[in-house]
């Protein structure tokens, strides 16, 4: 599904220059559930803002579902932003002044799916993370481990090729963490590729590889036996 | 770009965000309303001028005889100076290039009496080019004519309240009067602008006059009409030539400042409308500074709205917004906003103008108006900018890339 052949990118800081990827080669196939694991500055969300084509990379080979990504404009990036990849932020990223429902039909808008069918896909992907009861409530009204989940419904909503989650769990307690999860393992069960960078231990041992990356490389990649979340879910 | 689910988008923006809304339509609509309304009472103002200035004739000289404080050529100084007949002729002969018409205006009052009902009036013998000067209106009849002049008829041509106040319902026309102890015969009814006191003026023919005065040759005063065509220059050297000529001609010295007066209404509207030129021109630049900083307004409130959706276009560039559909859905937005906002601000205008009307006459201030292009024009510039404005922060924002747009404070 994803194919990365030496990738590399660094950040101008006024007159030095910060190499924060330093040839990374990595491939995950359909179904997998990855955790991209490292400590603060080791590069891992500069990697998923390029996997996500949300950032470019100096040089190297991204070759997502059989097509190659580079030298994007902006409104193709778009569109395959659009098309192929869901994102779950760590801040949920929700439009405030939206409901549940008008923020998860929001990318079919950017498609131009017609109004009733944004609104029937909406409603069937909140239901599928339970929360449909909730559908006409403002972000401001929903906890934050709902949030994430309306979050997660939007990146879904699309039916795209990869889930990209960019610490998901960061700003919720570790019950909550545990239900999000437990739905990210199920949404998985059903056969979606998702990655998540993350930088807790138990959050990346319930996937099913682990990739360490140190400094800009890959020091470690191992797939793992999974710890199923609903154990901890009541 | 404008199907039913843009608007949506667009109407949910705009109702979700009222603030932001109402400051960039209230910015609009001030400025819209206040450009108005100062172009209006500006146009009120020039309403008024008009009105005082505008209801006599503006190419006429009058020509009045003085007494002399100087000496010269032999005459004494304190000698009363009188004109009479020749000098009509004499004028007419020698500037026949500039006048259109001259008339002499010999003015007395004399007690007029219709049956039982009698008044007061002042009478003006005069010659039939005066009607131009005072730009009198017949109702009904006819004005002195040359025949009037030749003939000395005992014609009178009287003011709309001369007959209101003597006939009352009865129609004036082929009845007598007695004006001053002489018989006269109603030929005309006629009305003025100029206001009440301009309606009980009796107008006679000055041949007559001269015939009830003993049969003298002595004319009053003069107005002169001159031939509009010369322009404002023309008058000015027609002026000099023709208070040279009289002075010559009366042995006046050239000093004196008193011996003959001419007025020149040319000169007099020159300096007004001079005057009514800078009131507008002062009134055009506030207007022009009032669209200008409503323009600056509503271009600050764009920047803040892009700046403060900043991270909600963000989103929606992460989730497949191209850039296009991003500044689309900005400018549409805030061009429906100041549409509506400048629509608003005019039509508040106008009916502010047009509830004045002559409230304000006070201060000078008479029926303002503004033109209806220039107020849909001035909308639309400041619609135009507006989207200017808006297109700038939003481009740069389209071109944000969305992680940084994300990035927590």
């Amino acid at each position: 599904m994803i194919q990365i052949k030496d990738l590399h990118k660094s950040y101008r800081m006024g007159s030095n220059s910060l190499h924060v990827l330093k040839g990374i080669n990595f491939s995950v196939k359909e179904g997998e559930l990855v955790a991209i694991m490292g400590s603060s500055g080791s590069g891992k969300s500069t990697l998923l803002n390029i996997l996500g084509m949300l950032d470019v990379a100096d040089s190297g080979e991204y070759i997502l579902d059989g097509i190659p990504i580079k030298n994007l404009n902006e409104t193709k990036a778009a569109n395959y932003r659009n098309k192929f990849l869901g994102f779950i932020f760590q801040s949920f990223n929700l439009i405030n002044y939206k409901t549940a429902l008008e923020n998860v039909a929001l990318p079919l808008y950017y498609q131009g799916v017609g109004r009733k069918e944004r609104q029937a896909k909406a409603m069937k992907y909140l239901e599928q993370v339970g929360l449909r009861e909730w559908s006409h409530h403002v972000p401001s009204e929903l906890s934050g481990g709902q949030k994430q989940r309306v979050a997660i419904a939007r990146a879904m909503v699309a039916e795209p090729k990869v889930l990209l989650a960019d610490e998901l769990t960061g700003a919720l307690d570790s019950k909550t963490s545990y239900e999000v999860m437990d739905l990210i393992q199920k949404i998985n069960d059903q056969g979606n590729t998702i990655l998540v960078v993350t930088h807790e231990d138990d959050i990346a041992h319930m996937c099913k590889r682990i990739v360490h990356l140190r400094d800009g490389v890959i020091v470690e990649d191992k797939e793992i036996e999974q710890v199923r979340a609903s154990q901890y879910v009541q | 770009m404008f199907s039913r689910d843009t608007w949506q988008e667009i109407f949910l923006s705009i109702r979700k965000n009222k603030l932001r809304t109402f400051l960039a339509g209230f910015t609009v609509t001030l400025g819209i309303l206040i450009f108005v309304s100062l172009v209006g009472l500006t146009n009120g103002l020039k309403n008024t001028f008009d009105a005082f200035f505008g209801n006599d004739a503006t190419n006429v000289l009058s020509i009045f005889p003085g007494r002399t404080t100087i000496p010269y050529k032999g005459y004494k100084s304190n000698r009363v100076i009188e004109f009479d007949n020749t000098d009509l002729e004499d004028i007419e002969a020698n500037f026949d290039d500039f006048i259109e018409y001259i008339s002499p205006q010999i003015t007395r009052s004399a007690l007029t009496t219709y049956k039982q009902e009698s008044n007061n009036y002042t009478t003006r013998a005069v010659a039939p080019g005066f009607q131009y000067s005072e730009k009198t209106i017949m109702m009904k009849g006819r004005y002195l004519n040359q025949t009037d002049i030749r003939e000395r008829t005992k014609h009178a041509v009287i003011g709309r309240l001369v007959e209101n106040d003597l006939f009352g319902n009865e129609d004036a026309l082929g009845k007598y009067i007695d004006v001053g102890g002489s018989v006269f015969k109603v030929i005309g009814v006629y009305q003025d602008e100029g206001g009440d006191n301009e309606e009980r003026f009796i107008y006679m023919p000055y041949t007559t006059r001269q015939l009830i005065e003993k049969n003298t040759d002595k004319i009053g005063q003069m107005v002169i009409g001159f031939k509009p065509e010369i322009g404002y220059n023309g008058a000015m050297i027609f002026d000099r030539q023709l208070n040279a000529f009289l002075r010559e001609k009366k042995f006046i010295s050239p000093d004196d400042r008193s011996g003959i007066f001419i007025r020149n209404v040319a000169d007099q509207l020159k300096q007004n409308q001079q005057f009514a030129n800078v009131l507008a021109i002062v009134g055009s630049i506030f207007a022009l500074g009032t669209l200008i900083a409503g323009i600056i307004g509503i271009s600050n409130i764009m920047v803040f709205v892009v700046k403060e959706r900043t991270k909600e276009l963000g989103i929606r560039k992460a989730i497949g917004a191209t850039p296009a559909s991003v500044i689309g859905t900005i400018l549409l937005e805030s061009v429906f906003i100041t549409t509506v906002a400048g629509y608003l601000g005019m039509l508040l205008g106008v009916l502010i103008l047009n509830s004045i009307g002559d409230k304000l006459e006070k201060y000078f201030i008479l029926n303002p108006y503004i033109d209806a292009g220039l107020a849909v024009t001035a909308t639309i510039i400041l619609i135009f900018f507006g989207a200017v404005a808006g297109y700038i922060p939003a481009k740069r924002a389209a071109r944000i890339k969305p992680i940084i747009a994300l990035r927590d404070e």
